[in-house]
C-alpha cells in the first residue's frame, strides 16, 4: 500500500522532466496511474479495515502507518476514480497546451498528497499531506500565472487553507499530547480520556479550524469561487471531489475519537447550516458557470458538515451517501462546463443555449447530473436527498425546513449548470460548434450515468461502500437498505415540494447581468471583504510597527538597546539583588585619589556641555588619562602606559577627522538632552552600584594567585602580566594580533578601493 | 582521536588566510586556492563530527595550561555539528564567490577576509573559556566589517556603521557581563565557571551577569528589540558576503546562548520565561519586518530575524525535545539561509534587481532553476516534509507540554506569515509576467557569465538545496544528533568532568 501511496509521487517527478516529442502522448498516458491506482485500491477492498506499519522517524511522532477502511475506500474511490476521468479528460483539455505536461504533474503530485491525507493513520503524517494539498493546489489554482486574478486567487486560497492547516497543526499537536499517541486509531480507544480532558475545547476548536477552512465553510469560503480561476479540470478535481472534501474527510474521521460532544455537535449545525443555505441562495445570481457551480460545491460541503453536526445515525447514513453523490454529479457538472468553455469560448448561462443540438451528448451527461443533483427518481441524489430529509426529521423542523430550502436552491442552481446552456434555440454563433473528441465527453458522461445506475441498483454500493463508510463514522454495523422507494411518508412529501419548488423557481428565475450585479454588490459586507480589511489592517499594523523599530536612526536604536538593558538590569536588581556596600571602601580615599577623582568629573561635565568640538575632545582626552593615573594608584604600571598610548592617538585621530567635518553647529537645550542624560544616568548608575556589589564579594583568588606563584617556576617569566598574555593565555594573544591584521586589511580597502561602475550594486 | 587536532578548524582557515594573502595580487589564484580551503575545512569537520557525534567530549588544553589556569578548546557534538555546518556554509559561499566575485574586490582581500571570518566562527564554537570566546567574536566582528565595507560604496558605509556601533556595545556589554562574573567567581574557563556559579551564595549577582550576557548576545543573534543592526546592513554587501552572514553570523549569537546560558544561567526560571518571551516577540517582530518589505534581501533578513525566535523560544523552554528543536531548527537555518541569499544573488545576475516591483517572470524563463528555488524557499516556511518542519514539531510539542500557548501561537503566527511571504515572492517574482524595467546597466550577467562561472553559481546552489533537502527527507541521523546535543545541554556533567580532569 504504501509503494501504491508513493507511486503518483514518483510519477510527478517524471512528469516533470523536459521531454522534446510526444508530449501529448505522455500526458495522456499518465491517466494510467491514477486507474492503476484505482483497480488495485477495489482489488484490495476485501480486506478493509486493514492497518499497514511502515516506521519513519524514531525520533519524531510520525509513522507512515496507512488504515485502510471503508471511509478511506470511499475518498479513495472519489480520488482515483473521478481522477481517472480527470485525467483522461484533461489530457484531451489540455492538448497542445505550452505547459500540459507541468499541469500533470502537479495533478499527480496533488493526489498523491490526497491519497496519503486519507489514508494516513498518524497525525503528523497526514498534516504532511494535507499541507502537500494546499501547496499542489496553490500552484495548480495559478496554473494560467501570467494573470493577475489567477496569482491572486491561488494566494487567497493559500493564506486560507494553509492558516488553516497550520492552526490545524496546534491541535493535533494537542491531541496527540493528550491522548499520549499520534495514531487515530489508538486515539478513537481512548475517547474518553480525551473528551474529559481540559483542553478538549481548544484541541477541537483547533483541529475544525483547519477542516473548516479547506472545506470552505462560512465565513472562510469565498477562496472556493475564486479558485475557478484555474483550469477547468483542476477545478472539476480539486473542488468538486477532492481537496475541499479534505476537511469533510477529517470530520468524518475524527468523529468516534471527539464527536458526539454538544461543543462538536452544535459547532458544525450551526456552521454548516449557515454555508450550506448561504451559498446555496448565492448560487442562484451567477451567471458563470463556475460560479454557479463554485457557490452550489460550498453549499454542498456545508450539508456535509451538517450532517456530520447533527451526529445521529441516519445522517451519518445520509454523509456516506451525500459524499458519494455530489462527487458523481459536481465532477460531471465541471467537466461539461469545461467542454461548453473549451468550445464556445464562454460560460456565460444568460447568453448560451441550445448547444444540445451540436454536442448531444455533453447535454446529456449535463441533464443527468442535474436530475442527480435535483434528487429526482430514479437518480441516485434521489435516495441521497431522502436520507438528509429522514436524518433532519428526527431532529425538528427547523433543521428540515433549512435543508428544504437548500435543497430548492441547489436544484435551480444544478439545472442553471447542467441543462440551462443546452436548452431553447441554437444561438447563431454556436452553429458552428462541435463536438469535443471522446476523451472529453465521455468521462462526464460515464460518471452521470453512474448516478442513475447506483440510483436504480443501490445494492451495487449499499454493502461495498456505504455500509463500511457508516461503519468507520459512528463505530456500529449498518443495518438499514437503501432503496428509492420507502412507501408514501413524510420524506417523500418534503421530496416532491423539493422538486416542484425548485423548477417552478428554475422558470422564474432569468439569469441576468443585473442579478448578477446585485449579488456583486451584496458582496462588499461579506466575510471576503471583511476578512479582507482585517489582512489590511494588519498589514498596516506591520508597517507603523517596523517604522517605529526600524526607523534609520542609529541612536534610536542605540536609545531601544540601552533601555532594554535597563530596564532587564534594574529589573532584576530590584528584585533579586539585597544591595550592600562596604564602608572600608569608601574611607580609603587619599588626596591624590581625590584630586584625579575631581579631574575626571569635571572633564566629563566640560564633554558634555561644551559648545566646542575641540573642547570636548580635549577633555576626552583628560578624562582619558585620569583613568590611566588610577591605574596607576592600582599597581598596574604597565597598563598604564598602555591605556596612555592608546588615549594620545585617539585624540589625534579625533582632531583630525574633526578637521574634515562641517562647523560645528552650537546645539541649543532641547528636551532630547534630558531623555539622553536620564538614560546615560540610569545605566550609568546601575552598573555603578553592579560594580559595588561585587566589589563587596569575597573572591577566590585561586587563578591569580596560580599565576602569581608559577610565572617563573613554570613558565619561566617575571613579569607576570607579560606571562598571562604570551603564555598563560596566549591563545588569546594570537587571535587578537589576527584581528589587528584585519583591522589593517580593512583600513587599506577602504582608503583604497574604488570599485569600478559597474561592480557596483543597485 | 589525537585532542590537538580539534583546533584544526581554528588553524586551517588561519593557514588558509595567510597563504591566500601571499598572493594579494593576484586574485585569480585566490579563487581556486580558497576553494582547497574550504574543501579541505568539510572533511576536517566531518572527521571531527564523526569523533564526538556519539557523545564522546573532546578537550584540549592550550599550552598544556591544565583547566581552569590557561586556555580549553572543548569539542563536543554542538560544537562539531556547528564546525560542520560553518564548513558546508563556506564551501558554498567559496564556490559561489569564486565566480561571482569581482576582481576589484578581489584585490583586495575578500578571500583572506572570508577565511578570517570562518576561523573566528569556529574559535568562538570550540573555545571553551569565556574570555576567548570574546576575543573569537572580535575577530568576526572585524572580518564582518570590513566584508561589509568592502567596496566602499554609500549603502555599504552606512550599513556599516550601524553594524559596527551596535555590536561595539555588545562587545562592552559581553565584557561588563566576564567582568563582574570574574569579580564575583574569579575565574574565565567555562566548565569551572559551572561549579562555581552551582556553590556561590550571591545568586542576584550571578543573575544581573546574565541579563547582561543576554543582551549582549541578544544583539548579536538579532533578538527584539535588538536586532536594528541586522536589517540595516545584510542587504547591502555582495551575495556572497550577505549569503555567510545570513546563515551564520546571527548564529554565532544563538550557539553562544546556548552554551553559556545551558551551562550556566538556565536554573534562574525568570531568564527562562525572559528568553521565551523574547523568542516570541523576535519571531513575531521579524515576520511583521518581512512582510512589508519591498527589497528581497530585507525580506530575507527580517526572516532570519523572525527565525531566530524559534531557537532562543527553545532554549527558554529547555526541555529535551525543545533543546533538540532548537538546534534542529539552527542547523536546517544555516543551510537554508545561506542558500536563500545565494539564490537573491542569482536573481540579481538573472534581473538585476533586488527590488519585487522590479522583478518577474523567472518561472517561465527558468523553470527548472524556479523549482530548486521553491524548494529552498518552501524549506524556510517548514512545508513539510522539507527541513524546516521536522524542528517545528518538536517546539510545538515541546511548547505544548510546557503549557506555553505563547510560544505555540508565535510558531504558528510568524510559520504563518512567512509562508504568505513566500507565496508572494513566488507570485511576484516568479509567476508573474512584466516587461522588463531594468537599469540598461545591468544585464542579465548570468547569460553573460562564462559557462565556468555559471556553473559554479549553480552547484552552490544546487548543493545547498540538497543538502536542505537531506534534512528534510533525510532527518534522522541528524535528529539523533540532536538529541544527542540536547542531553549533554542539560546534563553538564560531562562537560564540566572533562574539561576539568
Amino acid at each position: 500500500m504504501l509503494i501504491a501511496l508513493l507511486f503518483p509521487f514518483l510519477a510527478a517527478a517524471l512528469l516533470a522532466l523536459p521531454v522534446r516529442e510526444k508530449r501529448d502522448l505522455i500526458v495522456r498516458l499518465s491517466a494510467l496511474v491514477p486507474l492503476g491506482l484505482l483497480s488495485f485500491f477495489i482489488y484490495n477492498s476485501q480486506q478493509t479495515p486493514t492497518m499497514q506499519r511502515n516506521a519513519w522517524l524514531r525520533d519524531m511522532p510520525v509513522s507512515l502507518d496507512l488504515y485502510f477502511d471503508g471511509l478511506s475506500f470511499l475518498f479513495i474511490l472519489l480520488i482515483t476514480g473521478i481522477g481517472t476521468a480527470i485525467f483522461v479528460y484533461a489530457g484531451a483539455y489540455m492538448k497542445g497546451h505550452a505547459y500540459s505536461q507541468r499541469l500533470m504533474a502537479f495533478l499527480m503530485l496533488f493526489m498523491g498528497a490526497m491519497l496519503g491525507v486519507v489514508l494516513s493513520d498518524n497525525l503528523i503524517a497526514l498534516f504532511v499531506f494535507w499541507e502537500l494539498t494546499s501547496i499542489s493546489s496553490f500552484f495548480l489554482i495559478g496554473f494560467n500565472n501570467e494573470n493577475e486574478a489567477s496569482r491572486k486567487s491561488a494566494l487567497t486560497a493559500l493564506a486560507v487553507t494553509g492558516s488553516g492547516g497550520l492552526v490545524m497543526l496546534i491541535g493535533f499537536i494537542g491531541l496527540g499530547e493528550v491522548a499520549g499517541t499520534y495514531s487515530i486509531q489508538e486515539i478513537i480507544a481512548q475517547r474518553d480520556a480525551v473528551v474529559n480532558h481540559t483542553a478538549y475545547g481548544w484541541i477541537t476548536g483547533l483541529i475544525l479550524f483547519g477542516a473548516i477552512t479547506k472545506s470552505a465553510q462560512f465565513p472562510f469560503h469565498f477562496w472556493l469561487p475564486g479558485a475557478m480561476k484555474a483550469p477547468t479540470p483542476v477545478s472539476a478535481y480539486l473542488h468538486s471531489a477532492t481537496m475541499v472534501k479534505a476537511g469533510i474527510y477529517l470530520i468524518a474521521r475524527l468523529t468516534p475519537a471527539l464527536g458526539d460532544t454538544p461543543f462538536w455537535n452544535q459547532t458544525l449545525l450551526v456552521l454548516g447550516g449557515v454555508t450550506m443555505l448561504y451559498a446555496a441562495f448565492q448560487s442562484l445570481f451567477h451567471k458563470d458557470m463556475k460560479s454557479i457551480l463554485a457557490y452550489s460545491t460550498v453549499s454542498a460541503l456545508g450539508i456535509l458538515v451538517f450532517l456530520l453536526g447533527i451526529g445521529t445515525s441516519a445522517s451519518i447514513l445520509a454523509a456516506s451517501v451525500f459524499i458519494l453523490v455530489h462527487g458523481l454529479y459536481k465532477a460531471t457538472l465541471f467537466l461539461v462546463t469545461g467542454i461548453v468553455d473549451h468550445e464556445t469560448g464562454s460560460r456565460d448561462v444568460s447568453q448560451l443555449s441550445g448547444l444540445r443540438k451540436v454536442m448531444l451528448p455533453v447535454a446529456i451527461a449535463g441533464l443527468l447530473a442535474a436530475i442527480s443533483n435535483a434528487g429526482i427518481p430514479p437518480s441516485f441524489g434521489f435516495i441521497g436527498k431522502d436520507l438528509i430529509y429522514e436524518a433532519t426529521e428526527l431532529k425538528g423542523h427547523l433543521l428540515t425546513a433549512l435543508a428544504v430550502l437548500t435543497n430548492i436552491f441547489l436544484l435551480v442552481a444544478g439545472f442553471l449548470a447542467g441543462w440551462k446552456p443546452f436548452a431553447g434555440p441554437l444561438q447563431p454563433e454556436h452553429q458552428k460548434v462541435h463536438l469535443p473528441e471522446m476523451a472529453m465527453w465521455l468521462p462526464p458522461l460515464l460518471l452521470a450515468s453512474l448516478g442513475i445506475l447506483f440510483g436504480l441498483f443501490p445494492q451495487l454500493i449499499e454493502k461495498t461502500i456505504v455500509a463500511p463508510v457508516f461503519q468507520s463514522i459512528s463505530g456500529t454495523a449498518f443495518t438499514g437498505h437503501l432503496a428509492l422507494w420507502h412507501g408514501f411518508n413524510f420524506v417523500l412529501l418534503l421530496s416532491s415540494i423539493t422538486i416542484v419548488g425548485g423548477l417552478v423557481l428554475y422558470f422564474i428565475i432569468k439569469p441576468s447581468t443585473a442579478l448578477n450585479s446585485f449579488i456583486v454588490k451584496s458582496e462588499k459586507f461579506g466575510p471576503k471583504v471583511i476578512l479582507t480589511g482585517i489582512a489590511n489592517g494588519f498589514d498596516l499594523f506591520a508597517r507603523l510597527y517596523t517604522k517605529f523599530f526600524q526607523n534609520g536612526y542609529l541612536r534610536y536604536y542605540i536609545i531601544f538597546i540601552m533601555l532594554t538593558l535597563i530596564g532587564l538590569l534594574g529589573f532584576e536588581m530590584w528584585h533579586y539583588t539585597t544591595l550592600e556596600t562596604n564602608n572600608r571602601l569608601a574611607t580609603e580615599v587619599t588626596f591624590y585619589e581625590g584630586v584625579t577623582i575631581f579631574i575626571l568629573l569635571v572633564s566629563v561635565v566640560i564633554i558634555v556641555f561644551s559648545q566646542s568640538r575641540l573642547a570636548s575632545v580635549a577633555a576626552l582626552g583628560v578624562m582619558g588619562l585620569a583613568i590611566c593615573i588610577v591605574f596607576v594608584f592600582y599597581s598596574a604600571p604597565d597598563l598604564a602606559m598602555t591605556q596612555f598610548t592608546i588615549d594620545t592617538l585617539t585624540v589625534i585621530l579625533f582632531v583630525l577627522v574633526l578637521y574634515k567635518l562641517p562647523k560645528f553647529i552650537p546645539l541649543r537645550f532641547t528636551p532630547h538632552h534630558i531623555r539622553d542624560a536620564v538614560i546615560a544616568l540610569g545605566f550609568g548608575a546601575l552598573i555603578s552600584i553592579l560594580t559595588l556589589e561585587v566589589l563587596t564579594k569575597n573572591v577566590n583568588r585561586e587563578i591569580s594567585e596560580f599565576y602569581a606563584a608559577n610565572s617563573y617556576v613554570l613558565a619561566k617569566g617575571k613579569n607576570v602580566v607579560n606571562v598571562i598574555l604570551v603564555d598563560f593565555r596566549g591563545a588569546d594573544t594570537i587571535v587578537e594580533i589576527a584581528v589587528l591584521s584585519i583591522a589593517a586589511i580593512g583600513v587599506f580597502s577602504l582608503l583604497k578601493l574604488r570599485l569600478p561602475k559597474k561592480e557596483r550594486i543597485e | 582521536m589525537n585532542p590537538n587536532l580539534i583546533i584544526s578548524p581554528i588553524l586551517l582557515p588561519l593557514l588558509g588566510a595567510i597563504v591566500l594573502m601571499g598572493f594579494w595580487a593576484n586574485p585569480k589564484i585566490q579563487r581556486r586556492l580558497s576553494l582547497v580551503f574550504h574543501g579541505i575545512a568539510v572533511l576536517l569537520a566531518a572527521f571531527l563530527l564523526a569523533a564526538v557525534s556519539d557523545g564522546t567530549i573532546i578537550v584540549m588544553q592550550a599550552g598544556s595550561w591544565g583547566a581552569p589556569f590557561g586556555i580549553t578548546y572543548v569539542a563536543d557534538a554542538l560544537s562539531a555539528l556547528m564546525v560542520l555546518l560553518t564548513a558546508i556554509a563556506g564551501l558554498a559561499v567559496g564556490i559561489f564567490s569564486s565566480a561571482s566575485i569581482k576582481s576589484a574586490r578581489a584585490a583586495f582581500g575578500f578571500f583572506p577576509l572570508i577565511q578570517f571570518l570562518l576561523m573566528g566562527l569556529n574559535g568562538s564554537f570550540l573555545a571553551g573559556d569565556l574570555f576567548n570566546l570574546y576575543v573569537w567574536f572580535e575577530v568576526i566582528i572585524i572580518s564582518s566589517f570590513v566584508l561589509i565595507t568592502l567596496g566602499g560604496e554609500k549603502a555599504q558605509l552606512e550599513g556599516a556603521i550601524k553594524y559596527v556601533t551596535m555590536n561595539l556595545l555588545a562587545s562592552v556589554i559581553f565584557l561588563t557581563g566576564i567582568a563582574i562574573l570574574y569579580g564575583i567567581l574569579g575565574s574565565l574557563n567555562l566548565a569551572d565557571l559551572a561549579i562555581r556559579v552551582q556553590e556561590t551564595p550571591d545568586k542576584g549577582l550571578i543573575s544581573a551577569a546574565a541579563i547582561l550576557f543576554l543582551v549582549a548576545f541578544g544583539i548579536k543573534s538579532a533578538l527584539f528589540p535588538m536586532y536594528f543592526w541586522l536589517p540595516a546592513s545584510y542587504h547591502t554587501p555582495p551575495a556572497a558576503v550577505s549569503a555567510i552572514f545570513g546563515g551564520l553570523l546571527t548564529k554565532v549569537g544563538v550557539y553562544a546562548f546556548i552554551r553559556i546560558f545551558s551551562l550556566l544561567f538556565i536554573q534562574d526560571p525568570f531568564i527562562q520565561k525572559l528568553l521565551i518571551g523574547i523568542g516570541v516577540l523576535t519571531m513575531v517582530s521579524g515576520a511583521l519586518g518581512a512582510i512589508v518589505s519591498v527589497n528581497l534581501r530585507k525580506i530575507f533578513s527580517y526572516l532570519i530575524i523572525s527565525h531566530i525566535g524559534f531557537m532562543i523560544g527553545g532554549l527558554g523552554l529547555f526541555t529535551p525535545l525543545a533543546l533538540a528543536g532548537a538546534v534542529l531548527y539552527m542547523a536546517h537555518d544555516i543551510i537554508a539561509k545561506t542558500n536563500i541569499f545565494l539564490i537573491t544573488g542569482v536573481i540579481y545576475k538573472i534581473k538585476g534587481s533586488f527590488r519585487l516591483e522590479k522583478l518577474s517572470g523567472l518561472y517561465n524563463e527558468f523553470p527548472y532553476l524556479s523549482i530548486v528555488f521553491a524548494i529552498s524557499m518552501f524549506s524556510i516556511v517548514g512545508t513539510p516534509p522539507l527541513s524546516g518542519f521536522w524542528p517545528k514539531v518538536w517546539l510545538l510539542q515541546a511548547s505544548w507540554q510546557a503549557g506555553d500557548y505563547w510560544m505555540l501561537g508565535g510558531i504558528i503566527l510568524a510559520s504563518f506569515l512567512t509562508l504568505w511571504i513566500v507565496v508572494k515572492i513566488w507570485s511576484v517574482v516568479f509567476w508573474r509576467k512584466k516587461p522588463d524595467v531594468i537599469n540598461t546597466r545591468v544585464r542579465n550577467e548570468l547569460a553573460a557569465a562564462l559557462p565556468k562561472n555559471r556553473n559554479a553559481v549553480l552547484i552552490a546552489v544546487g548543493m545547498l538545496t540538497a543538502v536542505s533537502l537531506f534534512i528534510g527527507f533525510g532527518v534522522q541521523p541528524l535528529a539523533d544528533l540532536c538529541l544527542t546535543i540536547a542531553d549533554q545541554l542539560i546534563d553538564t556533567e560531562g562537560y564540566i568532568q572533562t574539561v576539568l580532569q
